[in-house]
């Protein structure tokens, strides 16, 4: 019945708004949820952190440097232990049918919301059965956060384990939203603790109206936002998991905006005199990990030979349509630090047969594992196998392809030993190098559990990212990110295949969207003509 | 007819529990784990998944958890959603008027044309209307419905934009959902436009899930029709003199009808497997779309559950269509 009496008020207030801005974006994932704290899907994250949240620090619009956001500044300690955030005043939350907030944001609500997802044996960290926190605990929060302080209303204080220079891009990260703790006691007085999923309340620039389950999603723009007020008055999320339905809706006016369009459709998208698309080298790579513990692999030689003998530009062009860049880096060129200067190896297949001559490799047979999905940063991983096999033959080596299932070829990929070279790839989560180059080649990630599919382990390229990641001046840091990518480059543990590029198709009357490089859809600055 | 509803329910009671254990065994069969997918492409260490597996429950011995899943439906609790960590039984009540409304739609289409289509068919043997409806409904019955559903949008709705694309009824429209159904809710909001905005939505994909159905009907339908028109009793209620009219309609056609119904009630089956592609394309908020979701991200118990209940259901059509026969047939119930 109350659910009945929100809508028939919510229904009110539209209609007295008779005259009001609705944009349509045609999602493609359905939530898993509203609070944004125990999901890791961008598109779980387009539906809840960005629209209805904010975090201490944000990415600014259409860049994945970090600006103020619910602090409003920061003091770093001389040793880069202790962060100090001055949070911003006068911030309103948000209000829904059982919950009208008697206070402003506080630091309260900054220590609960972190406190909630670190600590066992808070109240809250277990709200729902089952719920765990894998962002938190990825982005290894639970060791960096010793402590959190409150200093006074509004100002609090964190206390890390050690020097850490991407904390503030971490902290930006929509699993750091800030939720309400005066919200959260309410819920938990009426003993409905799990409408903190399904009902949220923020701090962001929508709120939350209602969410039909595998349908759609409304919200409405929040009039008393501390930022820029949104343009649009209502946003809809129309879910719509198929590529070509969504790309069928966006002509048919049925939504304003859609996210991956198939690369197959994007000549047609362009030649349509309604529509426009908006493209941008996405902050991904797609790469081929050789196992550098097995021989032959384990000789950088032989690993640069085989490097030389595959086309890219091939692979560019038959598997992702060119829409990608060549990857001669294992960061995409949009990241700071990104080095330019090096030269990719060339494809010279007689090189190659030389090279491999030359290090003693006849009669070589590999596997190469396909990935069985499609992911931003490989649309085919099947066919890009088939051209590296082609390829490889060319220069006496022999490839087979093999696949698993999803989660099990994420598993077998990391076993010690592999047999074969895996496709895989990566997208950023934050836009600091730390998050490629650390994650997936450093010798803490080689080991059960990590990303390090070469199972590289080079001690001076780790030593590299261990002080770039303890310094904290940025053109410091992108000398030896840059350094870093010289002995990349050098020991070749991958063949880095594409960067691929990121579409987005919207109507005509769309204005004012703006593309981030993380791959997050935020509709606050769009604008509809009518 | 008491007694043969009472054996009929009896036989519910082993195909349930074989059902909870096909139910609970397929999605383990499936290679590949929960955490695993939920990690994706940045892993998760052995430590942490041991503990990941231990909180869902999964460390324990198979067998251990088949009873403790049983023990739990025993109390009617279907489990959580990995995923969403809703119940599941929550989510199969919000999810299922949207399959229902769509597959009783999709089963009215093919019934109404299926029928009349098999029958003038059988009756006009060989002839041009026979050939070209059966060839039809040859086709039909091996379309790719995937393909099928997409042809249709980008004509119907792309180049001569007479129905939405895609969804339940248009964004503008914005009601309480009272049933689920939404040609009710539609109804019951009082909105100018909403039931038509409803109807609309429901055209496409009702064609496309009747689609199968209707090629089998009409196909069964003629078979039936013609082997019953060469029984003794129709040529005698010819010979004298009845109107071919009364024939076909009283005679032929009731007891054509006992195969027709039971292939009706079979079809239940083909349209949930249908209804998992329609409701994708279609982005129809139903329990097809819903167990792909789960199925892709093995989320346990919204399978297990999720099949149990979609089967109960089946059964329990399966055992209303027994029951027609009765109705149909009064032979059946003696027997």
């Amino acid at each position: 019945m109350k659910t009945l009496l929100a809508m028939t008020s919510a229904l009110a207030m539209m209609a007295a708004a008779a005259e009001a801005k609705t944009f349509v974006y045609c999602s493609e994932a359905s939530p898993e949820g509203f609070d944004p704290a125990p999901y890791t899907a961008g598109g779980t994250f387009d539906a809840s952190a960005h629209p209805i949240f904010n975090r201490l620090t944000e990415f600014k619009k259409g860049t994945t440097e970090v600006e103020p956001g619910l602090a409003e500044s920061w003091d770093v300690s001389a040793d880069g232990t202790e962060y100090t955030f001055h949070l911003r005043k006068g911030v309103k939350w948000q209000s829904n049918e059982k919950f009208t907030p008697t206070r402003d944001f506080n630091a309260d609500d900054v220590i609960f919301s972190y406190d909630r997802q670190g600590k066992a044996d808070h109240p809250w960290h277990q709200y729902i059965p089952g719920i765990t926190y894998e962002y938190y605990t990825s982005m290894d929060m639970p060791n960096l956060i010793k402590s959190i302080e409150k200093i006074d209303d509004y100002t609090v204080k964190f206390t890390l384990s050690q020097p850490e220079a991407p904390f503030l891009a971490n902290i930006a990260m929509p699993f750091a939203s800030i939720v309400s703790k005066e919200y959260a006691d309410t819920l938990a007085a009426a003993g409905t603790m799990e409408d903190m999923n399904n009902m949220p309340i923020g701090t962001g620039p929508f709120k939350f109206v209602a969410y039909q389950k595998d349908a759609v999603i409304r919200y409405a723009k929040n009039p008393d936002y501390w930022g820029t007020p949104a343009i649009i008055d209502d946003l809809v999320f129309a879910i719509t998991p198929d590529a070509a339905v969504r790309l069928q809706k966006l002509k048919a006016g049925e939504c304003h905006l859609m996210p991956y369009p198939a690369p197959a459709d994007i000549e047609a998208i362009r030649a349509d005199a309604n529509l426009k698309l908006d493209e941008q080298a996405g902050l991904n790579v797609g790469y081929l990990a050789y196992n550098t513990t097995v021989a032959p692999f384990d000789n950088p030689k032989v690993r640069k030979a085989l490097n030389m003998a595959i086309n890219k530009q091939a692979i560019v062009d038959a598997v992702f349509q060119g829409a990608a860049a060549p990857a001669k880096n294992p960061i995409p060129p949009t990241m700071w630090s990104y080095n330019d200067a090096i030269q990719d190896d060339p494809y010279d297949p007689e090189a190659a047969k030389a090279m491999l001559a030359e290090a003693g490799v006849t009669d070589l047979s590999m596997k190469i594992w396909a990935m069985p999905v499609q992911r931003p940063y490989m649309p085919n991983a099947r066919r890009t196998a088939e051209l590296m096999q082609e390829d490889l033959s060319k220069v006496g080596v022999t490839a087979e392809i093999v696949s698993y299932e999803w989660g099990e070829y994420l598993q077998k990929s990391m076993e010690a030993g592999r047999d074969g070279a895996v496709i895989l790839g990566w997208t950023g989560d934050n836009g600091d190098p730390d998050n490629f180059l650390s994650v997936l080649l450093s010798c803490d990630s080689a080991g059960e559990g990590g990303a390090n599919r070469a199972f590289w382990c080079n001690e001076d390229f780790s030593k590299l990212l261990k002080d770039a990641k303890i310094t904290a001046d940025p053109a410091e840091r992108t000398a030896l990110y840059e350094q870093a990518q010289v002995i990349f480059k050098d020991q070749a543990p991958w063949f880095t295949i594409a960067h691929s590029t990121q579409y987005v198709p919207m109507s005509n009357k769309v204005s004012g969207f703006v593309m981030s490089p993380l791959g997050d859809f935020t509709f606050e600055t769009v604008d509809i003509a009518e | 007819m008491v007694r043969f509803i009472l054996s009929k329910l009896l036989y519910l009671v082993p195909t349930f529990l074989g059902i909870t254990i096909i139910a609970f065994s397929f999605v383990r069969i499936l290679p590949g784990d929960p955490v695993l997918l939920m990690a994706g492409e940045r892993g998760v260490t052995p430590e942490r998944h041991a503990e990941l597996s231990a909180q869902l429950g999964y460390d324990k011995p198979v067998v251990l958890q088949y009873f403790d899943f049983l023990g739990r439906l025993m109390h009617g609790d279907f489990g959580n959603s990995l995923v969403t960590k809703k119940p599941v039984l929550s989510e199969f009540l919000t999810l299922f008027p949207a399959t229902v409304e769509l597959g009783l739609c999709a089963i009215i289409i093919a019934t109404l044309i299926g029928v009349p289509v098999g029958v003038m068919a059988a009756i006009r043997r060989g002839s041009w209307f026979d050939q070209i409806s059966m060839t039809v409904a040859l086709v039909g019955f091996s379309m790719p419905i995937f393909w099928w559903g997409l042809l249709l949008i980008i004509l119907f709705s792309g180049i001569l934009g007479w129905t939405p694309v895609s969804g339940r009824i248009n964004l503008l429209y914005f009601f309480p959902n009272v049933t689920g159904f939404m040609l009710i809710d539609s109804v019951l909001s009082g909105q100018k436009g909403a039931f038509a905005s409803a109807l609309s939505h429901l055209i496409l994909p009702s064609i496309v899930l009747a689609t199968i159905p209707l090629a089998v009907i009409a196909r069964q339908t003629r078979s039936a029709m013609l082997e019953v028109m060469s029984e003794d009793y129709v040529r005698t209620a010819r010979a004298k003199g009845m109107p071919p009219f009364r024939v076909i309609g009283i005679h032929a056609l009731r007891n054509a009808m006992i195969p027709v119904v039971t292939t009706i009630g079979l079809q239940i089956g083909v349209l949930m497997a249908g209804a998992i592609l329609t409701e994708t394309i279609f982005s129809w908020p139903g329990i097809g779309k819903w167990m792909i979701d789960s199925i892709s991200r093995r989320d346990y118990p919204v399978v297990q559950s999720g099949l149990l209940l979609i089967a109960a259901l089946v059964m329990i059509v399966n055992l209303l269509v027994d029951l027609t026969y009765g109705l149909i047939n009064p032979r059946i119930r003696v027997k």
